[in-house]
């Protein structure tokens, strides 16, 4: 049971990548919630938001040239994805 | 052909002008954080970018054309250091001051992630120095300063610019400003 957990956590991980939300550096300005909108809503204050995630948020594959879109624009330099 | 880089030179010039003062308006745009017309946050970013890009190598094509050009008498030095050239060499400096400027601007643009954020946005707040530098040496140096055409030109710039640099002191200017601060819009 728990080796098919890991086989399903491994498979999980490989299909996507981990975006990384600097809080201290994001000013809401709202780009990357124009790229991404499958993934982050913007809050009452213009913040993105990704529902169910903190500061970790998990790319699916498809999404990714979107992210990385998202990392290089964003004016504020508050966004990068985690190695894997 | 001497003529032909004295026109390439000056008109290069003007044009250079209007794209960089576009660039500014497009930066004060993107950082109030909204979207234009048509035009999302995103694609703001870009146009900024593209239109300074452009504005550059139309800079790059002024001086060049000119560095050939005998009237112009434009020595190497003035590529870099300013105000030892030998003609107008005060107004003729401050193009050299305004292109060192944007070297640096475009430099530390787009090697943004490398120099990171606070060398970045030190440099680039010297974009509000470049520009009215720029304009100057246009209106000192400039040839076609005194034609209508080009102070219509002149005109449209400054009011573009102006009009984007007084919305940015006004205090609605950040987007969810109001909110952010507690007030209600
Ligand atoms: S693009 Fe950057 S600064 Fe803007 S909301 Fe997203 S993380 Fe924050």
């Amino acid at each position: 049971m728990s080796a098919l957990r890991n086989e399903l956590r491994r498979e999980l991980r490989r299909e996507s990548a981990l975006l990384h939300i600097d809080w201290t550096a994001c000013d809401g300005r709202g780009l990357c919630t124009e790229l991404l909108p499958e993934l982050l809503q913007r809050d009452e204050w213009g913040y993105p938001l990704s529902l169910g995630y903190g500061s970790n948020v998990p790319v699916p594959r498809a999404l990714m040239d979107a992210a990385q879109d998202a990392v290089a624009l964003c004016p504020r330099q508050a966004l990068r994805m985690l190695g894997r | 052909m001497n003529e032909a880089l004295w026109a390439l030179g000056r008109g290069t010039g003007v044009v250079a002008l209007a794209l960089l003062s576009l660039s500014v308006v497009l930066g004060i745009v993107h950082r109030s954080g909204r979207p234009l017309p048509g035009l999302p946050r995103f694609s703001v970013t870009l146009v900024h970018r593209d239109v300074s890009l452009l504005g550059a190598v139309f800079t790059l094509i002024h001086v060049i054309a000119l560095f050939f050009d005998p009237q112009a008498q434009l020595n190497l030095v003035d590529f870099i250091l300013p105000f030892l050239g030998t003609a107008n060499p005060f107004w003729l400096g401050l193009g050299t001051v305004a292109s060192d400027v944007l070297v640096a601007l475009i430099l530390t643009g787009l090697l943004r992630r490398s120099v990171g954020f606070r060398v970045f946005r030190f440099v680039h707040w010297f974009a509000y120095a470049m520009w009215p530098i720029a304009l100057l040496h246009s209106f000192g140096d400039g040839t076609d300063s005194a034609a209508a055409w080009f102070n219509v030109v002149a005109v449209l710039c400054v009011a573009a610019v102006a009009s984007a640099v007084i919305w940015r002191l006004t205090t609605g200017f950040v987007e969810f400003k109001k909110l952010r601060t507690g007030e209600l819009p």
